[in-house]
């Protein structure tokens, strides 16, 4: 029950706080319509191609601009050092991380509902597979990037260069996730292949890293 | 009454704390009773405020023992723990009531109560619940009072405070002082990490020096404590 409260009332704190500032959905937004507009511009690429490449193009837009929100997310509980308040309350860990990761998918996939229609106009995209396949695609491939991230994060909160030091943990470990989004969106748009070993992949990626995050948080939140 | 205030509420056994070479607290030994106001002093680095870290579980002894409330291990405790840092360890963005409902619910207040726990505990450090305003716009006065709200609203047994007239003008110092005191008098165990002694020289019951990571003099009188 109290799993579920510390949960619940994390969760509206950081919306809470980030309707209020607006820094990580801000940034986020800018940085996604810049690489929309740059691409836009360095490719002109006819339907066919878009298809084939858009794929890959919105995912790394999406990861890179998940960086922000997922530094943002940790660097408002080290202001005034609150997440000291945190730690010496009996609340247990799992509840925050789990808040923190939900806080930021829905940060993320907000993004992603207002980006996708520009891509869309800028590519002029036509999915020739199953289209409503890339909902679940979304969302699987979401949360792979902010489960992950948000523990990296977590990590790298006690460094001098967190920054920096967060791409670098989360970028090679998001590999196999980037590559099944990216072949599955792909695989959609095209019409050529099915998507479903890319969907399944997906799957046993968030299943096995939303385990072990949970499993390790607790011993990223006490270490000093 | 008299059985209660002998108990001891933290047993220190050999404490060391090292951070990489540095060795924070070297070998710390001692007794706290329960329900005194005890007032932990020294020059920079000397360890104070890593012994009130270790108390509070946010800080791991490398070597020794340290027992909180009568339990070893210090999460168990947390619920009784009330803990106020340098920083405010609160949100600037939120209002005093909002920062503390939060608070409020990591400590398993049943929802019923939360508001009711909050608003008294705000008014307890004479401030006005129904204050809007984020505490990012408070005055530093305001800001630490709302600090000690923060720390007294799970009404703790333990209460630690690290420099909690920091920043502050001599009128809201003299006030905190008169509020940690008046903690003290409910029955709650105080410590407080400060530089600033001569604040709480009326009401401490014990004031411990301490120097290079151990506790040389403890007195209880703030003149000759530095031994």
């Amino acid at each position: 029950m109290n799993f579920l409260t510390v949960t619940r009332a994390t969760l509206a704190k950081d919306i809470r706080l980030e309707w209020r500032s607006k820094d990580a959905i801000n940034a986020m937004l800018f940085f996604s319509l810049l690489v929309v507009v740059i691409f836009s511009f360095a490719f002109d690429p006819t339907a066919e191609e878009s298809r084939r490449i858009a794929g890959g193009l919105v995912w790394v837009a999406f990861l890179f601009a998940a960086i922000v929100a997922l530094n943002q997310t940790w660097a408002r509980e080290l202001r005034n050092q609150v997440l000291d308040a945190y730690r010496v309350s009996p609340a247990p860990a799992i509840p925050l991380f789990l808040a923190k990761a939900v806080g930021n998918f829905i940060f993320v996939a907000a993004l992603e509902a207002l980006m996708t229609p520009l891509f869309i106009a800028f590519y002029r995209l036509r999915p020739l597979g199953p289209g409503w396949q890339l909902i679940p695609i979304a969302i699987l491939g979401t949360w792979a990037l902010v489960v992950n991230g948000t523990f990296f994060a977590a990590m790298s909160l006690r460094t001098r260069a967190r920054e920096i030091m967060l791409p670098l943990l989360l970028f090679p470990l998001s590999i196999p996730a980037l590559l099944g989004m990216v072949n599955s969106t792909t695989a959609i748009l095209t019409g050529e292949t099915s998507p479903a070993f890319w969907i399944a992949l997906l799957v046993a990626y968030d299943v096995v890293f939303t385990t072990a995050c949970l499993l390790l948080f607790e011993t990223v939140l006490e270490a000093e | 009454m008299a059985d209660t205030q002998s108990t001891p509420v933290v047993v220190a056994e050999g404490v060391m704390k090292q951070f990489g070479r540095f060795a924070a607290l070297r070998g710390v030994t001692a007794e706290f009773s329960a329900g005194k106001l005890y007032v932990i002093l020294g020059d920079n680095g000397a360890g104070k405020t890593t012994l009130l870290r270790t108390m509070a579980g946010l800080a791991h002894s490398t070597r020794g023992k340290i027992t909180v409330l009568g339990s070893e291990n210090i999460q168990a405790s947390r619920a009784q723990i009330g803990y106020m840092a340098h920083p405010s360890l609160l949100y600037d963005e939120m209002s005093g009531m909002e920062n503390l409902r939060y608070f409020a619910k990591l400590y398993r207040i049943p929802a019923g109560e939360v508001d009711r726990r909050c608003r008294e505990a705000i008014l307890s450090v004479k401030l006005d619940p129904d204050l809007e305003r984020p505490v990012g716009q408070y005055s530093q006065g305001m800001r630490q009072r709302m600090s000690l709200a923060r720390a007294l609203v799970n009404d703790p047994e333990l209460l630690l405070l690290d420099e909690p007239f920091s920043n502050v003008d001599a009128r809201s110092a003299a006030e905190m002082a008169g509020l940690v005191a008046h903690a003290r008098d409910r029955g709650k165990t105080v410590f407080v990490v400060t530089h600033q002694a001569a604040q709480l020289e009326l009401y401490a019951d014990e004031f411990i020096w301490m120097e290079s990571g151990r506790i040389v003099n403890r007195t209880s009188a703030l003149q000759g404590a530095k031994g």
